[in-house]
């Protein structure tokens, strides 16, 4: 199981270390230091790095390396899954998950990864078992602790964990009972240069935010749950009814986290929301080329097209672009090669247009791709699968909450 | 105030700590406590306050004990004589009538590490395992482990093993969980010791607390369940359906321990029956799901797919588009991702995968764009519709003049002109353009390749050799091997008898080779090519079954078996994948033929290089060894006498990467890499037996293959005649009877001398031994290999096939001493082509004791010499069949080296490969405990 815990910096100083088992000397960190200075970039380097006696298992998080010792067979998903769910926790706890946040409330810290693994076995990693034995730090606290000497460790037993639905804390008491769903849909398409979809897949997820007193069981029904074929739940929801009746019925944890995530990659389903017309060519001779490109709302269902950006990654030989924008801005780095066309809000009536000419670089040979575009976009109140939550219902409780469901729709990274 | 935590004076610290924790109020000895778990956490050493700090424990303050017990945690080990005074609060926290504190109480003494506590720790741990509260109970499983690993013999004297056991049918699923957790790394240091006895009853007790416990405990209860074995298919398929809805759980590593059980049941699942298609389309959105994650557990995601769809690649070959790079990944993510490509890559995708590939070939990390090149040539080996397209591409790539684009794109198109010979020899005269660009030795020994072979067709090969020969000097072995190889191989495809003194002058060892012996150059260097392989990075299939059964591990990351890399696992059990068995199926059972089938079905072996041994050997395969190839004994590499000595140095390199260019056709047997030498010591003790060479029983036959029937057997010289000794075991569920068996033409005659005597029934579990007489007057037919035998055995249940390979010591003749004179003679009557010399390095038997060992086996020394501290025995051999061979052994006293000289006449007309085999058959004969010739292609 999990051995140890090392926090490293950029800088490569290992600020934080936690050990589970016996004590593991720093030096075993040296590997990790040498597989980091080959990656060279933090983001490349390995996840799972082997040393002569131990494995390091390592996630890179707001420029913070979370580097675990293993030293017998370890499902490496499952230290990855458990590190995640440490960064999670620290910024749930201090509000960020930086070395400043980490080192503020190192003691806080210590005692929360005691909580998290016993052993090396995971022990409560829901964040409200963790806020149940461990109370999260507040100005209003610490001033409140220092005069009256009481402490941050809760005093009653975690009740949760022992029950079959360890996620929810036991007694939770609002005033306002409001239940928030937000559905996310980010789109991720390749189109040809005829606008025909090569690739298109639809990455969605559903966030929630319940505020609930006691302990409510809600049932979230969908208008068309056909659509989703591929999905994975938070473990609170009863997969059995999902099956059977394609509803989500859950106990639902206090506060926020993801109920589900899916997937929707049939092409027939996937809409593109915008359509492009681009033309974008090479002359001959003269070192110069035309660039012609002309966005419009396509499949929006009468919603409004917003933070529309195109990039283009002209070829090498473009030193510049002489362009003309019917609406927004647009940059054109020299250097990356990147041009940046911000457009905005999308205009039915007026389709934004971006022409002009591109200047090359006199002799080299003219470049035979057509570069590609990335669009950029969002659209509110639009779950662009057409997915649809039809009602959410509550049980157990007697009260009457109060019920909300957002949509948007963003582009994949 | 937090940051006055942080204190940067040790000295200070410590002085003034001592103090406050001594102090009488409550809430600055807290804050004292504070301080010092705060330096510990970074490291800094507080040891020195541990009495200090251990008088505060004794309180009915929660948080002030559980810092105490952190700090008891880190500094216990290096305290042991203080961690004492702890033992009585920790057991009167045992029986606190808060389980909160039972639980800490128990929790913190495991980890205590210091031998004299865990005596204390027994008593209060037997309480807490029945202890009335679930989570007492939970905290004390995973107690059980952590003193098995200080103290394992008090852990089982104590029977704590048997409680954790009990703990398994628990009614809290949390107990459940955690007691298998606790069991399964118990069991990890206990190999042989079946910890988890799973039975029906228990698997569904697992089952149900699947369902129950949190996402940790479910990954723990798969990881067990993927343990077990099913009956038979209707138990596999109702396990399968209680663990597929754990595929859509957001945790990844519950989502692939499923995927792991998954594939491991569906192997029992019959092919046709539809739930087993229901399941195939399961597996895959989960899969591609698990891609969307972050980039750490794509990876070993990717790393996982990538066996997965070596294994099934049914279940993703519609899904090749999520295996697009994207422009962010991390570089490990994109580099995985092009390999899964190419895997999936056929005909129906290939043109996308082109225009992917050719995409990336155009991105700026190096090690990624060489990979997309190598890419682009695999698909063209794999896929032959697209060869023309991607040879094309290649040729674009190579007009980029991106350096390290040309020299890769070179390195491929060598490989795809060696999978289609004279197809595309029109690019030769493009590649020849950029002959200056090249500066990396792969390259450029591609190059000189690519010029060698198609030397007729290039005007001025002569001029480009020579351009290479200049830097001869400077260039690595693998450069100047080639260039060797080729500058000598264009004079024999053309002229042989030329006389070209500046040729002459830089390779003269070639030049020298040519003038004498022009046929036998133009032999051994224009030998036949081994084709190229389509896919030579498979992982070869035992392994991979292995692999399966491992999935989500760090074996899956690495592609190794578990032993080959956990430290300190002592002896981790191989895994296989189940055999097909249908339910209520018994010997008459009339789908009976579909387990064999099911099997059957199985990839074939991967032997990348089938092509014969010498002609692999001096083709100087490129390959570079892979790092998986263990280490070529010295033994293997053969200076053939006839290029005469200079050439030694350069073939042994040659020798060294051909070999090494064909891992898996070894079947990646690890016994190779322990080499002769160190067998030799094995067997070179004093009074060694000196009966002949009997192999170690082997697995001829595994039950899963033989609907429970296993065959394990050897061959043995006892008493001047052949014998097979076999062992037969029924692991089936029926009892068998009526076995017969059979030989298939081999290369020696080999045949049963009488009907196989197996007279009783062969009950369920039973295990007969059988010793078959064999004699050599059975139909004769060459195999390949040539010590191969092909037997059929029959039951009353079916008749099975298996193949195996006899030592060659079988057929060595009692009467083979030849006489001295005779010897003399015909040793000089054979030609030298007929001799194959190597050496067997590290190896300490004196002459008498070598010569005494070989004896048992038939060899017979008929002389002896020494020259130059050298001794030097001739020996002699006589086969079944007459065929006489004979040896030179020559010891050298002063390094433990052994070199052979073996010849044969030349009416045998073995061929040069088969020459090769035998002399390593002779070589591994003799040799007690040596196998290896077992695993020789």
């Amino acid at each position: 199981m999990i051995h140890s815990l090392f926090l490293i910096n950029n800088a490569g100083d290992i600020f934080l270390e936690k050990h589970w088992k016996s004590v593991i000397s720093r030096s075993v960190c040296d590997y990790f230091f040498e597989a980091q200075e080959k990656a060279m970039e933090p983001d490349n380097v390995p996840p799972v790095i082997r040393t002569p006696h131990h494995y390091l298992i390592n996630i890179y998080r707001d420029k913070i390396f979370f580097v675990s010792v293993i030293q017998t067979e370890v499902p490496p998903l499952f230290v990855i899954e458990f590190l995640h769910r440490v960064a999670e926790m620290f910024q749930d706890y201090f509000g960020d998950c930086s070395e400043v946040a980490i080192k503020d409330n190192v003691v806080i810290v210590y005692e929360l990864l005691e909580e998290m693994l016993d052993n090396g076995f995971p022990l409560a990693t829901e964040s409200n078992i963790l806020k149940e034995l461990i109370k999260p730090p507040t100005i209003l606290r610490s001033m409140v602790n220092s005069i009256t000497g009481s402490s941050n460790v809760g005093e009653t037993l975690p009740t949760g964990q022992l029950s079959t639905v360890p996620w929810r804390r036991a007694g939770v008491k609002y005033t306002n009972n409001e239940a928030y769903f937000d559905v996310v849909e980010e789109i991720d398409a390749i189109l040809d240069k005829s606008g025909t979809t090569v690739f298109a897949e639809i990455q969605g997820v559903i966030d929630a935010c319940v505020k609930l007193s006691g302990m409510p069981d809600l049932t979230l029904s969908f208008m068309n749950p056909r659509l989703l074929d591929d999905v994975s739940f938070h473990p609170c929801v009863r997969f059995k009814r999902w099956e059977s009746e394609r509803v989500l019925s859950f106990i639902p944890p206090d506060g926020n986290f993801r109920l589900m995530s899916y997937h929707v990659n049939a092409q027939n389903l996937v809409a593109i929301p915008v359509y492009v017309r681009q033309n974008i060519s090479f002359f001959e001779s003269g070192s110069s080329g035309r660039l012609d490109i002309t966005l419009g709302p396509k499949q929006t269902m009468g919603k409004t097209v917003e933070c529309v950006v195109v990039t283009v990654h002209m070829p090498k030989v473009v030193l510049n672009a002489n362009l003309t924008a019917t609406q927004g801005n647009y940059t054109y780095d020299p250097v990356t090669k990147i041009l940046v066309w911000d457009i905005g809000k999308l205009n039915q009536q007026k389709l934004p247009n971006l022409k002009g000419s591109l200047s090359l670089q006199s002799g080299a040979p003219k470049p035979e791709e057509n570069p590609s575009l990335n669009i950029d976009l969002k659209i509110q109140q639009l779950a662009i699968s057409g997915l649809k939550v039809n009602r959410l219902d509550m049980y157990g409780e007697k009260y009457k909450p109060f019920k909300g469901v957002k949509y948007v729709t963003k582009v994949f990274r | 105030e937090t940051n006055k935590l942080y204190c940067t004076s040790v000295k200070c610290c410590i002085f003034e700590l001592k103090a406050e924790l001594n102090s009488d109020k409550k809430e600055k000895k807290k804050e004292a406590v504070k301080k010092v778990i705060a330096s510990m956490t970074v490291g800094k050493d507080v040891s020195a306050l541990f009495p200090d700090v251990v008088n505060c424990m004794q309180t009915d303050n929660l948080e002030l004990k559980k810092l105490v017990y952190l700090y008891l945690m880190n500094y216990a080990k290096s305290q042991p004589d203080m961690a004492i005074m702890a033992v009585n609060t920790f057991v009167k926290d045992c029986e606190d009538p808060n389980p909160l504190i039972r639980a800490l109480a128990v929790r913190t003494m495991g980890c205590i590490r210091v031998d004299k506590i865990t005596e204390y720790l027994c008593e209060p741990l037997r309480k807490c395992l029945k202890d009335e509260d679930p989570y007492v109970r939970k905290t004390a499983a995973v107690c059980v482990a952590k003193l098995h690993d200080i103290n394992a013999q008090l852990v089982e004297d104590q029977g704590f093993l048997d409680t954790l056991k009990d703990l398994i049918s628990d009614s809290n699923p949390m107990v459940v969980a955690n007691a298998v957790a606790a069991l399964s790394e118990i069991s990890e240091s206990h190999p042989n010791c079946n910890l988890l006895d799973l039975n029906p009853q228990s698997i569904n007790k697992l089952l149900t607390a699947l369902n129950e416990c949190t996402e940790w405990g479910q990954i723990f209860i798969l990881d067990c369940l993927a343990n077990y074995t099913p009956r038979d298919d209707r138990e596999s398929q109702s396990i399968c359906e209680r663990v597929t809805p754990r595929l859509s759980h957001a945790n990844s590593a519950v989502v692939l321990s499923a995927v792991k059980v998954l594939m491991k049941f569906m192997e029992m699942l019959p092919k046709d029956l539809d739930y087993y298609g229901t399941l195939l389309k399961k597996l895959a959105p989960p899969l591609v799901t698990l891609l969307s994650a972050e980039p750490e557990l794509q990876y070993v995601a990717l790393r996982n797919i990538n066996l997965i769809v070596q294994k099934r690649p049914e279940i993703l070959k519609h899904e090749m588009k999520v295996f697009f790079v994207k422009y962010n990944d991390p570089i490990y993510v994109k580099l995985e991702k092009l390999d899964i490509m190419i895997r999936l890559a056929s005909q129906a995708n290939i043109a996308q995968v082109l225009a992917e590939l050719k995409e990336y070939a155009t991105e700026v990390d190096v090690d990624f764009v060489r990979k997309a090149v190598r890419a682009i040539g695999r698909c063209a080996i794999k896929v032959e519709q697209s060869a023309e397209r991607c040879v094309s591409t290649l040729l674009d790539l190579i007009q980029t003049k991106v350096n390290y684009v040309v020299q890769e794109a070179i390195v491929v198109i060598k490989d795809i002109f060696r999978k289609y010979p004279n197809k595309y020899e029109s690019v030769i005269a493009t590649l020849c353009e950029n002959l200056d660009s090249l500066d990396e030795p792969e390259a450029r020994a591609a190059m000189i390749w690519i010029v060698g072979e198609y030397a007729e067709r290039i005007d001025n090969a002569d001029e480009l050799l020579e351009s290479f020969l200049e830097g001869f000097h400077d260039e690595s072995t693998q450069v100047t091997t080639q260039q060797n190889t080729q500058v000598l191989h264009k004079h024999t495809q053309n002229t042989p008898d030329s006389d070209n003194p500046d040729l002459r002058d830089r390779g003269y060892i070639y030049w020298r080779l040519l003038s004498t012996d022009p046929v036998a150059a133009k032999e051994v260097v224009l030998a036949e090519k081994p084709l190229i392989s389509e896919e030579t990075d498979l992982i070869e299939p035992t392994l991979l079954e292995e692999l399966i059964c491992h999935i989500g591990s760090l074996a899956s990351v690495y592609h190794k078996p578990p032993n080959a890399f956990v430290e300190g696992s002592r002896g981790v059990q191989h895994k296989r994948l189940p055999a097909r068995t249908a339910s209520g199926e018994s010997a008459e059972s009339p789908d009976a033929g579909q387990s064999v089938g099911g099997v059957s079905d199985a990839p074939p072996a991967v032997i990348p290089s089938q092509g014969d041994l010498l002609g692999d050997l001096l083709n100087l395969d490129l390959a570079p060894p892979s790092a998986s190839v263990p280490v070529v004994p010295a033994s293997m590499q053969m200076g053939v006498d006839l290029l005469g000595g200079g050439l030694d140095s350069l073939i042994a390199v040659g020798l060294a990467g051909g070999t090494g260019g064909m891992p898996a056709g070894l079947g990646g047997t690890p016994a190779m890499g322990g080499g002769l030498g160190d067998l030799f010591d094995l067997g070179g003790g004093v009074g060694m037996a000196t009966g002949s060479y009997v192999p170690p029983k082997a697995v001829w036959l595994p039950a899963m293959k033989a609907k429970g029937l296993e065959i394990s057997g050897t061959f043995a010289r006892r008493g001047g005649g052949i014998h097979m000794d076999l062992s037969l075991t029924n692991n089936a569920m029926s009892i068998m009877t009526d076995f017969a068996i059979q030989f298939n033409r081999n290369s020696f005659g080999l045949a049963p001398a009488g009907p196989l005597q197996v007279l009783t029934p062969l009950a369920q579990n039973q295990t007969i031994d059988v010793s078959l007489p064999l004699n050599t007057n059975g139909p004769i037919m060459k195999m390949e290999p040539l010590n191969n035998l092909q037997v059929a055995v029959k039951n009353n249940i079916d008749v099975f096939y298996f193949s195996c390979q006899y030592p060659i010591s079988l057929l060595f003749v009692e009467d083979g001493k030849m006489d001295r004179q005779v010897f003399l003679a015909t040793w000089k009557d054979i030609p030298s082509e007929n001799e194959t010399q190597y050496q067997i390095k590290d190896f300490h038997l004196n002459s008498d004791a070598a010569s005494t060992k070989l004896q048992g086996s038939n060899v017979f020394t008929v002389a002896k010499r020494t020259v130059d501290a050298q001794d030097l025995l001739y020996q002699s051999i006589k086969l079944t069949n007459g065929i006489w061979a004979l040896a030179e052994l020559r010891i050298q006293s002063i390094t433990p080296n052994y070199m052979t000289r073996l010849r044969t006449r030349a009416s045998l007309s073995l061929s040069a490969s088969l020459w090769v085999q035998f002399a390593m058959l002779y070589d591994c004969g003799f040799l007690e405990g040596l196998d290896h010739f077992v695993v020789f292609p």
